[in-house]
């Protein structure tokens, strides 16, 4: 794996016992020795601690880059108020998506986009040429800034004695900046699990001492370092997306079922005028949530769906104990309560529509 | 990690011999390493006879899906049916509680099967 990237936390993991796999370019831990079970459940009923530093930050800053943000990305960035964060993309004309990212408002003239690892370089190459008539810089920060996540309802009780800022004075999707024991950071309560938790920004060589800390301070607590496998049946149980399955370049915010991300009403977008005309007729399919009825089956990314569409996520759901997964179907077998059958090694297996998420925390 | 006593697949299914003609089939250390947690186990019914090589089940953990295949051929006596509750088994005691299927041998053991050192040269290539 000699042309994989590698991120400040590498050798902290391979210490730990990790099994490294290669995720978009980069080599990252699937798991630690305690298996994805153990990892997910920790993060479900306790606190986990992810490596996240392969993420790309992209600052975009200027006395235009409101106005820039607002038409390059679909939510309202005028909107949006100072240390808050939402969900956004960067999407084509066609409304289908360059990438999800989370964007981070610091003013009017400064933003934080918090790209995925695979895209970041694609990302900053769009960004960058369709910035050449704004007046704004576009910075790229990936490699000079380390990430960690520390998720689960135990985030706020491990991170607060370690941390200068009053983390419960930070909203869901809000952001603040401090020192973490004297080491300067930003510190957003956001995650990819469907819990509460805290995404913490570090100087890349800070890093491996902020992860140290935490999974010192989280001991007691019963915190787990956490890989990407319990990553992602964590994000599809909550339902959110991940680039090259429930989101890419063919598919659309509409088809996605991210309208939650479109302003149609703050002017003009990019890919604003092909999802309009797409939301006036409809999408032709949509994704959905499913459960599939058989104990034994399991559905796995790409699988077809009979009635047409694929899975484009599809695990056992160690929370709710059954096998769920995400998929673009055609929108007559959309509804809550549709049978559809997922072919898996030639076998029709059914499956049921059902409500998503497919878990949301207690608030 | 391995046993003497058994026989190795290239596949990382292993054989345990019973010494009365039938012995026990499922999947080695190495094998439930890389799966990761398993959660799952399809097998078929009493009764099957498969020879060396053809597919016997598949094992699914939360990450992936693997096929397993007969170790030398014969025919399917019983199945484990503790995994249907118990598939953890399957990791946490690869050799003991987490065997698939008994068989009855048929005819002589796979030539294809290997001993420890051999299995063991196979997955040190495999893991460089």
């Amino acid at each position: 794996m000699s042309d994989l990237k590698r991120t400040p936390l590498f050798d902290a993991h391979v210490a730990l016992g990790a099994r490294m796999v290669d995720f978009g370019g980069w080599e990252m831990p699937l798991q630690y020795p305690t298996g994805i079970l153990a990892e997910h459940h920790a993060v479900r009923k306790a606190v986990g601690l992810f490596d996240v530093s392969h993420m790309g930050e992209i600052r975009v800053r200027g006395p235009q880059a409101l106005p820039f943000l607002d038409w390059l990305t679909p939510n309202g960035v005028a909107a949006l108020r100072p240390g808050r964060i939402h969900l956004t993309g960067l999407l084509t004309e066609q409304g289908t998506f360059v990438d999800d990212l989370l964007l981070h408002k610091l003013s009017d003239q400064e933003f934080l986009l918090v790209v995925n690892a695979s895209n970041a370089a694609k990302d900053l190459v769009w960004v960058r040429e369709r910035a050449a008539k704004w007046e704004v810089e576009i910075l790229d920060e990936s490699v000079a800034t380390g990430q960690v996540a520390l998720q689960g309802p135990l985030s706020l009780d491990v991170l607060q004695p370690l941390v200068d800022i009053d983390l419960a004075g930070i909203p869901y999707y809000g952001f603040a900046s401090g020192g973490f024991r004297g080491v300067p950071v930003l510190i957003a309560r956001t995650g990819y699990t469907g819990e509460d938790g805290f995404e913490v920004y570090c100087p890349a060589g800070r890093t491996p001492w902020v992860w140290e800390t935490l999974l010192e301070a989280g001991r007691p607590q019963g915190l787990l370092p956490t890989g990407l496998g319990c990553r992602n049946t964590l994000r599809l149980e909550a339902k959110m997306a991940l680039y090259g399955h429930e989101i890419d370049d063919g598919i659309t915010a509409l088809e996605a079922d991210l309208s939650r991300i479109l302003r149609f009403g703050k002017g003009d977008f990019l890919g604003r005028e092909a999802l309009a005309a797409q939301r006036e007729h409809g999408p032709d399919r949509v994704l959905v949530g499913f459960r599939m009825l058989a104990k034994g089956d399991i559905a796995r990314d790409h699988m077809p769906v009979l009635e047409g569409g694929h899975v484009t996520s599809g695990a056992p759901s160690p929370t709710l104990g059954c096998n769920i997964g995400l998929a673009l179907v055609p929108v007559a077998h959309a509804g809550l309560g549709s049978r559809i059958q997922v072919e898996i090694r030639g076998r029709a297996c059914p499956a049921e529509v059902i409500p998503t998420p497919f878990y949301a925390r207690s608030r | 990690m391995y046993p003497a006593e058994l026989k190795y697949t290239k596949n990382h299914e292993y054989l345990r011999p019973l010494g009365d003609g039938t012995a026990l089939v499922g999947i080695t250390h190495y094998a439930q390493e890389a799966l990761g947690d398993v959660v799952f186990v399809s097998l078929p019914e009493p009764g099957t006879r498969l020879e060396a090589g053809e597919e016997l089940g598949t094992v699914e953990s939360v990450k992936t899906v693997s096929e397993i295949y007969m170790p030398s051929a014969g025919e399917v006596l019983e199945v484990n049916g503790e995994l249907e509750a118990h598939p953890e088994y399957v990791n946490e005691d690869p050799y003991g509680l987490g065997w698939m299927v008994k068989l009855r041998l048929e005819g002589d053991l796979s030539p294809e099967l290997l001993d420890v050192p051999g299995y063991e040269a196979l997955i040190t290539s495999e893991s460089r």
